[in-house]
């Protein structure tokens, strides 16, 4: 089961620039804001796929949920 | 049905359907709490839409899923185009901005924070062989 800290490291290796905050209380639902000038002129959708991309499979598996807040930098 | 039929019997539901949310459950009887609260904003702002349960068969959510690039449920299309899930469809909800894509009036007692949605019974699981264990 993934930490918080390593689903941090993960989001902010895949997306340069990236600041992340995430939280967990139990290692299976996080719940992430992540900051990042990458997404300065991308809609919503394509903010949050950026993120998910860092997670390649795993959302649904290992990481159960991952609630996300996305905000240009 | 092969999953090319599916593909296509879900693009054409995106594409046949003004808005369409792909969701656990039912509107009337949501599987899982974030296709729960997504039904619940919809109906706080009176917006018809189609559902379709995505549980019967795991093909529908791979299918989907390859589709739209999106790997979670619930997902909200609105003329054809992905909005967003949970989360997205939350913040959208709060500022006002859901209503307006949507192009509907939010009602005067539509809540302004995102409402709850229904309590989600936990699954009963199906008859099968580990129920016949236990």
């Amino acid at each position: 089961m993934p930490s918080a800290d390593e689903v941090k490291t993960r989001i902010e290796a895949a997306i340069p620039g990236a600041q992340a905050e995430v939280n967990t209380a139990d290692e299976v639902h996080f719940s992430a804001l992540v900051r990042a000038s990458a997404f300065d002129g991308l809609s919503r959708v394509q903010q949050h796929r950026l993120v998910y991309d860092a997670f390649d499979g795993e959302l649904g598996g290992s990481i159960h949920a991952l609630a996300l807040k996305t905000e240009v930098l | 049905m092969s999953d090319n039929e599916i593909r296509d019997a879900i693009a054409t539901a995106i594409a046949d359907n003004e808005v369409i949310l792909f969701m656990k459950g039912s509107p009337a009887s949501p599987a899982c709490g974030f296709s729960a609260r997504t039904v619940a904003m919809l109906e706080a702002l009176e917006t018809p839409f189609a559902a379709v349960d995505v549980l019967p068969d795991p093909r529908i959510r791979q299918e989907l899923s390859a589709l739209s690039k999106w790997p979670t449920i619930p997902q909200l299309f609105h003329g054809g185009e992905l909005i967003g899930g949970c989360d997205i469809i939350t913040e959208m909800y709060e500022s006002g901005e859901l209503a307006q894509v949507l192009g509907v009036e939010a009602p005067g007692d539509a809540p302004a924070e995102a409402p709850a949605g229904a309590e989600v019974e936990p699954q009963v699981a199906p008859l099968g062989i580990e129920n016949r264990l236990a």
